[in-house]
C-alpha cells in the first residue's frame, strides 16, 4: 500500500452520486443542429476553417488551433454550416461567443480518419495529432493536452498522475466512464506514458467509487503483467476538493506544486481519466473530440450519464433525462461547489461541460442573508490552500487589495470550502473573485500607464540624445574650424597651432563628458522610476 | 448566483451560540446545587438586559433588530458575565455590567465580530474596578451555610438590598482564592489553609464541581468542533506548569497546580471566554500563544496581583495583542516555501 499524504482542510458535502451512477451510459440520438464554440479550451480560440454553406463531414476540422495554447474544434456530425456568429455558451459570464452552427444532414458520415502508431511515430508528431484532434483537459479547466504532454526543458518526468477523483458532488461522468471503459482509458494512459516516460503512473480515484476502482485495477493488473508497465490505481480518501490538481498531487506524491508554478516544475504531469480516453480515441482510432460523457442529474425525471455530441443544445440533453420537474428553479453547469448558473438552455454542450444539474429550491435552498464575520476560523480550517479566508474577506471588503495580495489571495483556488462552512453565510468566494478581478484590472491599468510612461521616457531620451549628438557635432566642427584657422594663420600673429589644437581637443572632451553625464542622468532617472 | 451553491446544513451563528449556552448548563446546574438559586436570578437579569440593550443598539445603528437579536450572541455575553460575578448582589450590578458589555464593549467597537475586547470580561472589569466591595461577596456553599438563601430570599435581596434577619456577611464569604491569599499573608502555610472548611478535594468546596462541569461543557464544545483544543490546552497547561514550578520551589507558600486549575474562573475562562471567536486569534499558532499568555498572566495576577482572580484581566490584556498575534502567526500557504 502506498502511504498517502493529506492536504489541509477540505469538506464533506453530501455526495449525491447514487442518483446518476446506477444506470449505464446512454448514447444520445443525433441532434438536428449542433452549435460548436470556437473557444472550448483555455488559450486562444480556434480559427474558423469553414465558410457558411460548406458541407462538412463528421470529425472534419472546422476550427484550427491558433497559436501554442489552443486546440482545434471539429464537426460533431455531417451537415451544412448554416451560421458562424455569436451564440450563447455555457460560461460563468453568461456572455455569448463565436460559434459555428451546423445543420445535421442525418447521415452522420465520418471523414476519412486513421490511427497513428504512437510507438514508432516521433513524439512531436503524436503531440501535433493530439492538438489537431482538439484534445483538452476534460476535468473542467480544458487546458490543451498536447501542451501538457510536452516535458520540454524540464527533462525527467517522475510521476504521471491520472485524476479520477471526481470530488465534486452530483457529478459521475468519470465514474461511469471508468466503470464501462476502463480498458480504453488505460490505452490512453499508455500513450501518455509513452510520450512522457514517467518513472511511475498513479491513478487516483476517490474511495467512494469502488466499482470504478475495481474496473481500473483489473485492467491495470493485466496491462502491468503483459507489458511490464507499472500503472498503480490508488484509492484516495473522499474529501472535497481531493480532485483538485494540486491537492491530488499532494495526496499521491506528498509534493506541493509551488505557488504560481505548474506540476511540471516538480516533475509531475496530471491529466483527467476522461482526457486519457479521448487520447486513446484520437491516436488509436483517429477520432477527434466530438462527444463527451455528461451527467444530467438533480431535479430531472431520470438522472443518468449520456454520451452526447459536442454542440448539442443543453436543453435537449435535459430532455434525454426525462426533462426537469416542475419546481425546477434554475440549472447548474458543473458541480455545486465550483459550478455556475446556466443562463440559456440553447447554449451547447462543450468539451468542458461534465454535468448539468437541474436545481430546485428543495435541493439547493437559497442562501440565507449574510451576517458579520465572527472570526470563528471555520473557513481557515476548511481551506485546502491554507489561507485565512476571514482575513482575505476583510481586505477584499475594505478594498485593501495590497494586503489581500500579501495574504496570498491569488493562491485561492475558488473551491468554495470556506463559503460552505461559514456559519455567517458570507459569500466569501464572490468577494475573492471580485478582489482578484479588481486587482487584475488595476494591474492592467498600471501596465498601460507604465507603457505610456516608458514611451514618454523613451522619447525624452531620444530627444536628449539627439541634442547631445548635435552638441558633440558642433564641438567637433568648432574644433576643426579652430584647427583650420590655426593652421591658416600658422605663421601669423595668432595662436600657436599646437595650442589651438589642444584647446579644441579639450573643448571636444568637455562636450563629450557633458553628453555622457546627461546620458547617465537620464538612465538613472529611468531606473529610479521603475517600480520595484 | 455564484458558486458554491450549497452550504453546510444547519450551520448558523445562532446554532453555535446555542450550543455554547447548552454547554454551560451542567455548570449552571452544579452552581445552583452548591450555591443556591440566586444564580438563576442573575442569569435572567443578564439575559433581559443583554437583549434589551442589544435591541436598542441595533436600532440606533439601523440594523435589522430581529435578525441580529436571534443570533444569541448577546445572551451568551450576559451569561458569561453573570457566571463571573457574585450571584447574590443588588440587581443593578449585573444590569450595569451587562449594559456596559453590550453597549460599549460590543457595539461602540463596531458590533458583532468587530469588538477588540471580550464584552463580558470588559463588563467584569468595569464592575471590579467600580464596585470592588460587592464583587468580593460570594455565597457560602450551601453545605456550610447557616442560613441557606432561598429563591424568595435571594429575590428580596436583589431588589431591596437587604436580607431578613441576617446581614450579607453571614451568607457570603471570600472566595477560596481570596481566602488563600489572605491566610498566606497571615503566615499560614498552604497545607494549613487547605484544611479550612471552604476547601474541597482540590479546589473550593462546590466550586471545584462547578469547575469540573465547565470542563465537561468544554469537552462537549471540542467534540462539536465549536472550539479547537489550542486555546484551552495551552491556557490550562501553562497555568498548571507555572503553578507546578512555584509549588515545587515552595509548597508551603504556593498552592498545587490542581488547586489553580479547579478554583476561580480558570475552567470557565479556558473553555468559554478565551475561546471567544471574535476576540481571540484565529490561527492555530496564535491560539497557542494567546492561551499561554493568558495562563501566565492569570497566575501572576492571581498570586502576586491585587485581585482575587486574574482571568478577566489576563484575557483582556491578551485581547489587545490579538491583531498582532494573528499578523505574525499566519500559517504557511500551500505551495509556499516548499
Ligand atoms: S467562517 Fe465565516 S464567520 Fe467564520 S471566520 Fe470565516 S468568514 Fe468569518
Ligand atoms: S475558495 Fe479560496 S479561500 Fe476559500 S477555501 Fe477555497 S482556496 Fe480557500
Amino acid at each position: 500500500m502506498r502511504t498517502l499524504q493529506k492536504f489541509h482542510g477540505g469538506v464533506h458535502p453530501p455526495q449525491h452520486k447514487a442518483e446518476s451512477n446506477c444506470l449505464p451510459i446512454l448514447a444520445a440520438p443525433l441532434p438536428k443542429r449542433v452549435i460548436v464554440p470556437l473557444r472550448q479550451h483555455l488559450g486562444t480560440p480556434a480559427k474558423v476553417h469553414v465558410k457558411i454553406g460548406d458541407h462538412v463531414l463528421k470529425g472534419q476540422m472546422i476550427g484550427i488551433a491558433n497559436g501554442y495554447i489552443s486546440a482545434a474544434v471539429h464537426a460533431p456530425t455531417s451537415g451544412t454550416v448554416s451560421a458562424i456568429d455569436l451564440h450563447a455558451i455555457p460560461h460563468p459570464s453568461g456572455l455569448p461567443d463565436l460559434c459555428i452552427r451546423i445543420e445535421a444532414d442525418g447521415e452522420d458520415r465520418w471523414i476519412e480518419h486513421q490511427a497513428v502508431d504512437y510507438k514508432t511515430a516521433d513524439p512531436d508528431t503524436v503531440r501535433a495529432v493530439l492538438r489537431d484532434a482538439g484534445i483538452v483537459g476534460l476535468g473542467g479547466a480544458a487546458f490543451p493536452t498536447y501542451v501538457k504532454l510536452n516535458p520540454g526543458q524540464q527533462g525527467k518526468i517522475r510521476t504521471l498522475v491520472l485524476n479520477g477523483a471526481e470530488c465534486e458532488p452530483w457529478i459521475t461522468s468519470d465514474d461511469v466512464l471508468m466503470r464501462e471503459r476502463a480498458a480504453e482509458i488505460v490505452e490512453g494512459i499508455k500513450i501518455m506514458a509513452h510520450l512522457m516516460q514517467p518513472e511511475k503512473v498513479l491513478i487516483g480515484i476517490e474511495d467512494n467509487k469502488p466499482e470504478a476502482i475495481a474496473a481500473m485495477q483489473a485492467v491495470c493488473r493485466s496491462v502491468n503483467l503483459e507489458q511490464a508497465a507499472n500503472f498503480e490505481v490508488v484509492p484516495v480518501p473522499t474529501l472535497y476538493p481531493g480532485g483538485g490538481e494540486k491537492q491530488l498531487i499532494k495526496v499521491l506524491t506528498g509534493k506541493e506544486v509551488p505557488s504560481g508554478q505548474r506540476p511540471l516544475n516538480i516533475g509531475v504531469v496530471c491529466a483527467n481519466v476522461a482526457t486519457a480516453y479521448t487520447v486513446h480515441r484520437a491516436i488509436n482510432h483517429g477520432e477527434p473530440v466530438i462527444s463527451r460523457i455528461v451527467t444530467v442529474t438533480g431535479n430531472v425525471q431520470r438522472p443518468q450519464n449520456f454520451e452526447v455530441l459536442i454542440g448539442t443544445p443543453l436543453g435537449e440533453i435535459i430532455q434525454l433525462a426525462g426533462g426537469a420537474a416542475a419546481d425546477t428553479s434554475h440549472y447548474l453547469i458543473g458541480g455545486p461547489m465550483m459550478g455556475f448558473d446556466l443562463t440559456n438552455l440553447d447554449a451547447p454542450l462543450t468539451k468542458a461541460t461534465n454535468c448539468i444539474i437541474a436545481a430546485s429550491p428543495a435541493l439547493f435552498p437559497p442562501k440565507p442573508a449574510a451576517m458579520p464575520c465572527i472570526r470563528c476560523g471555520q473557513c481557515a480550517q476548511a481551506c485546502p490552500a491554507d489561507l485565512q479566508p476571514q482575513e482575505l474577506f476583510w481586505f477584499s471588503q475594505s478594498k485593501n487589495f495590497d494586503k489581500a495580495c500579501a495574504y496570498n489571495l491569488f493562491d485561492c483556488i475558488e473551491c468554495g470550502c470556506c463559503d460552505y462552512v461559514c456559519p455567517s453565510h458570507i459569500p466569501l468566494v464572490s468577494y475573492f473573485r471580485f478582489a482578484k478581478s479588481e486587482i487584475a484590472m488595476q494591474n492592467c491599468e498600471k501596465a498601460a500607464a507604465e507603457q505610456a510612461r516608458e514611451h514618454f521616457e523613451f522619447k525624452k531620451q531620444r530627444e536628449e540624445r539627439e541634442k547631445q549628438e548635435k552638441a558633440a557635432r558642433m564641438a567637433e566642427k568648432a574644433a576643426a574650424a579652430a584647427a583650420a584657422k590655426a593652421a591658416a594663420t600658422a605663421n601669423g600673429e595668432a595662436e600657436d597651432p599646437a595650442i589651438a589644437a589642444k584647446k579644441a581637443a579639450i573643448q571636444a572632451a568637455v562636450e563629450r563628458t557633458k553628453a555622457k553625464k546627461a546620458e547617465a542622468a537620464a538612465a538613472a532617472s529611468t531606473n529610479t522610476t521603475e517600480p520595484s | 448566483m455564484s458558486s458554491p451553491h450549497i452550504l453546510t446544513a444547519g450551520s448558523k451563528v445562532s446554532t453555535i451560540m446555542l450550543l455554547v449556552l447548552v454547554a454551560l448548563l451542567p455548570a449552571i446546574a452544579a452552581y445552583y446545587f452548591f450555591f443556591g438559586p440566586a444564580i438563576l436570578i442573575s442569569l435572567t437579569l443578564a439575559s433581559a438586559t443583554a437583549l434589551a440593550t442589544e435591541a436598542m443598539m441595533l436600532k440606533l445603528r439601523s440594523y435589522p433588530v430581529k435578525f441580529f437579536l436571534a443570533d444569541g450572541s448577546a445572551i451568551l455575553t450576559g451569561w458569561l458575565l453573570a457566571l463571573s460575578i457574585p450571584p447574590l448582589a443588588p440587581w443593578w450590578l449585573i444590569v450595569v455590567g451587562t449594559a456596559f458589555a453590550i453597549i460599549v464593549a460590543k457595539h461602540l467597537y463596531g458590533g458583532l465580530g468587530n469588538n477588540l475586547f471580550n464584552p463580558a470580561m470588559a463588563g467584569f472589569a468595569v464592575l471590579m474596578i467600580s464596585f470592588p466591595a460587592i464583587m468580593t461577596h460570594w455565597p457560602t456553599p450551601l453545605m456550610l451555610a447557616q442560613h441557606p438563601v432561598g429563591l424568595a430570599e435571594a429575590l428580596r435581596y436583589y431588589f431591596s438590598g437587604a436580607l431578613q434577619g441576617v446581614n450579607l456577611d453571614a451568607v457570603t464569604m471570600a472566595t477560596p482564592l481570596d481566602t488563600l491569599k489572605t491566610q498566606l499573608s497571615l503566615q499560614h502555610t498552604v497545607g494549613e489553609v487547605k484544611h479550612m472548611p471552604i476547601y474541597g478535594s482540590f479546589g473550593g468546596k462546590g466550586g471545584e464541581v462547578v469547575a469540573a462541569m465547565y470542563l465537561l461543557g468544554g469537552l462537549f464544545l471540542l467534540q462539536q468542533r465549536i472550539i479547537t483544543w489550542h486555546t484551552p490546552v495551552s491556557f490550562l497547561v501553562t497555568l498548571a506548569l507555572v503553578a507546578a514550578v512555584f509549588n515545587g520551589i515552595n509548597p508551603t507558600h504556593y498552592a498545587s497546580p490542581m488547586f489553580h486549575l479547579f478554583t476561580g474562573g480558570a475552567m470557565l475562562g479556558a473553555f468559554f471566554i478565551a475561546t471567544d471567536y471574535v476576540t481571540a486569534p484565529t490561527t492555530p499558532k496564535g491560539k497557542l500563544i494567546f492561551g499561554t499568555g493568558v495562563g501566565i498572566l492569570e497566575y501572576v495576577i492571581r498570586v502576586f496581583g491585587g485581585y482575587p482572580d486574574g482571568v478577566a484581566f489576563s484575557i483582556l490584556i491578551m485581547n489587545a495583542a490579538v491583531p498582532l498575534i494573528d499578523a505574525y502567526t499566519q500559517p504557511r500557504v500551500f505551495g509556499h516555501n516548499t
